[in-house]
């Protein structure tokens, strides 16, 4: 199917799925048209957030959306990341569908308390009465010193609320698609890409389409070894897997796409097959993404287990800026290979 | 139309939302020690004339947003009694469904779009809404309502920079009881007037009798038109006192937390005494009707207790219903 492909350069798509006719986008142009076609297609959809309408429109996520679609439907906001969550939240309960913009994941703990004790609670508080369709976009950013306040993958804090839902697509098709589908849900939903995966390439349709929530993809199918994996870390799966490949170990990918709800079926599913489970993850491991994962197979998955879980997450530090330390803070397809051969015993 | 001038109907209506607040919240304070009502209530008595006199300049399809202290709030915009009532008693009928408690009130279809008990916190929601009629070209408005302690918060300031800047239809109601719970304004403050802060952000910003019913009502009549016809927003900020602790149905100075002289000396400048006096002098009531308009809204009040002490309890199956959409 040429949506669950995982392709690692723009080379691999041309050589591959472009051959066949279909059309190729970039994670950045994907996400782009979505915001296009949101904007067309419901006059109740807005765009807002620091430097969504400025030359770089949000490393062209956003380019000229407000040359199209007006100032009024578009645009930047003062730097008050608390206050203009509020603004959305209460724009979204008045009918607009706003879709807020953060060029950093790190910037949302200022919005800390209008996404924990507002967006997420107003519906339940309610009763039911009042939703909050409100999409919150944000970057996590990686390298080139980045450093301890502009690369932070902090999307464990928000799968831990209940009221908000949390994804974290991988290619352009799953950017598009759930950036549509967090659009029409009508639950706050936290949007995490990654910086990184903007230039990738892969097969995204023109028309506007949906992934559903808590669907997760098989991205690579195997059957030595479960390795689920998210965002950024997909694509260090694939790479981790074509070296197996080569050792003779037939590795399964699984990519949730949606952290929360979580595809718990289809993790469990390929356990059942493998037994044996890494969990390749872009944050910090404490109380993270990967324990919740680990906890699903030690809950529910135990009786597949032929070896320990593996997490492969980031180190439990801040970002570090230099070069070398950076090297030593990221996990890679190396880790993720190691991982795996530990769980195989070899 | 004379801007000063308040018509006979509306004075009657004045008194009759405030004496609504005061008898409700009344009603509260002498069954709460029954400890049936399970939930912390935040007591308006003593400021019932900002809530009468903002609700009464708006309509019914105009937004309100509101604080733990909200009940003065929803009533005076016309707020479902019953189901405000079976909330406070955590029933399924409540307007909640008993999911929300004294501090979440909701009725949406007078604009009573929820409360937050955290301060501050639904500041930018009104503006927000305001932001959506705006760009629906809907002919509605919005308004905040919070206390002074809300002013200390980020989002305040954050708030008025917002909605001066996109001029939106947001009228801000700073109810300036000088206590956050028990600290008191000037050792938060070191300007006593919230109301010029408005000014600093380019939106006008007022102080006036918050236990003046008529001067609220007159205040608010200028915002509300301001933000009515596409000028943007407006800073309220009205001078008043409360009555009764932070949270519950005692009177704190009882625990030391202020003065008693204090507390009397605004007792003394009760909203509603002050009010019927009025009423009185210039024949729009006489004693009779002012009985009978009291003497209605017990009845109401009433009625509205029985249905709510009937009504059931949610079952555990409701725990996980409305997390989501």
């Amino acid at each position: 199917m040429p949506w669950t492909k995982v392709l690692i350069d723009k080379s691999e798509f041309e050589n591959t799925l472009g051959k066949q006719g279909l059309r190729g986008l970039s994670y950045r142009q994907a996400l782009l048209e979505a915001h296009e076609q949101l904007l067309e297609g419901d006059k109740s959809v807005i765009v807002l957030g620091e430097g969504v309408d400025d030359p770089g429109g949000v490393f062209g996520s956003t380019l000229h959306l407000h040359k199209k679609f007006g100032r009024e439907r578009v645009y930047d906001t003062p730097i008050a990341e608390n206050g203009l969550t509020g603004v959305a939240i209460g724009a979204a309960i008045a009918g607009l569908r706003p879709i807020f913009v953060h060029m950093r994941t790190d910037f949302l703990p200022m919005c800390m308390d209008q996404l924990a004790n507002h967006a997420a609670k107003w519906n339940y508080m309610t009763g039911g009465q009042v939703n909050v369709p409100l999409v919150v976009r944000s970057l996590i950013g990686r390298g080139w010193g980045s450093a301890a306040q502009h690369a932070q993958a902090l999307y464990p804090l928000f799968t831990h609320i209940p009221g908000l839902k949390v994804v974290a697509p991988a290619t352009p098709y799953d950017a598009k698609g759930l950036l549509i589908s967090a659009v029409k849900d009508g639950n706050p939903v936290m949007f995490f890409e990654h910086r990184w995966l903007y230039e990738f390439v892969g097969y995204a349709p023109q028309e506007m389409y949906e992934v559903p929530f808590g669907q997760g993809a098989v991205r690579r199918a195997g059957k030595d070894v479960t390795i689920v994996a998210v965002s950024l870390m997909v694509y260090e799966a694939v790479k981790a897997a074509r070296q197996l490949e080569k050792e003779g170990i037939d590795a399964e990918i699984i990519d949730p796409r949606t952290l929360k709800p979580l595809d718990e079926k289809i993790i469990l599913q390929s356990l059942a097959k493998t037994g044996r489970l890494v969990i390749a993850d872009n944050a910090a491991p404490f109380n993270g993404f990967a324990a919740e994962v680990a906890a699903v197979a030690a809950e529910k998955g135990f009786g597949f287990l032929k070896a320990p879980v593996k997490r492969v997450c980031l180190p439990d530090t801040p970002v570090p800026a230099s070069p070398t330390l950076e090297q030593a803070y990221y996990p890679g397809a190396e880790r993720i290979a190691a991982a795996v051969r530990e769980t195989l015993g070899k | 139309m004379n801007m000063l001038r308040v018509d006979k109907k509306t004075k009657i209506e004045l008194l009759r939302l405030m004496a609504q607040s005061r008898l409700f919240e009344e009603k509260i304070v002498s069954v709460y020690g029954r400890q049936d009502m399970k939930t912390p209530v935040h007591l308006y008595i003593g400021q019932e004339a900002v809530a009468a006199g903002v609700c009464a300049q708006l309509r019914r399809e105009d937004y309100i947003f509101s604080t733990h202290r909200n009940h003065g709030h929803y009533l005076s915009k016309g707020a479902d009694m019953p189901g405000l009532v079976a909330e406070l008693y955590g029933r399924q009928t409540g307007c909640s469904k008993g999911k929300g408690g004294s501090m979440h009130f909701v009725d949406v279809s007078c604009g009573c779009m929820g409360t937050s008990s955290i301060v501050g916190g639904a500041i930018p929601l009104a503006v927000g809404a305001a932001l959506a009629a705006k760009v629906k070209k809907e002919d509605r408005i919005s308004v905040a309502f919070f206390g002074d302690g809300a002013a200390d918060e980020g989002v305040f300031q954050e708030s008025l920079n917002f909605a001066a800047l996109h001029k939106l239809p947001v009228v801000f109601v700073c109810e300036n009881n000088y206590y956050a719970t028990n600290s008191h304004q000037s050792a938060r403050h070191a300007r006593e007037t919230i109301a010029k802060r408005g000014q600093a952000f380019g939106l006008p910003g007022s102080r006036h009798d918050g236990n003046n019913v008529e001067a609220v009502y007159i205040a608010a009549r200028k915002a509300v038109n301001r933000a009515r016809r596409g000028l943007g927003p407006s800073l309220l900020e009205f001078t008043t006192y409360r009555w009764k602790g932070h949270v519950g149905p005692d009177c704190d100075h009882e625990k030391g937390c202020r003065p008693k002289p204090e507390l009397e000396s605004w007792q003394r400048h009760c909203p509603i005494e002050a009010y019927k006096k009025i009423l009185l002098k210039e024949q729009i009531l006489d004693q009779a009707g002012i009985a009978a308009l009291n003497d209605k809204i017990s009845e109401t009040i009433e009625s509205a207790w029985k249905k709510a002490l009937a009504a059931p309890y949610p079952g555990p199956e409701e725990l996980y219903k409305d997390v989501y959409r």
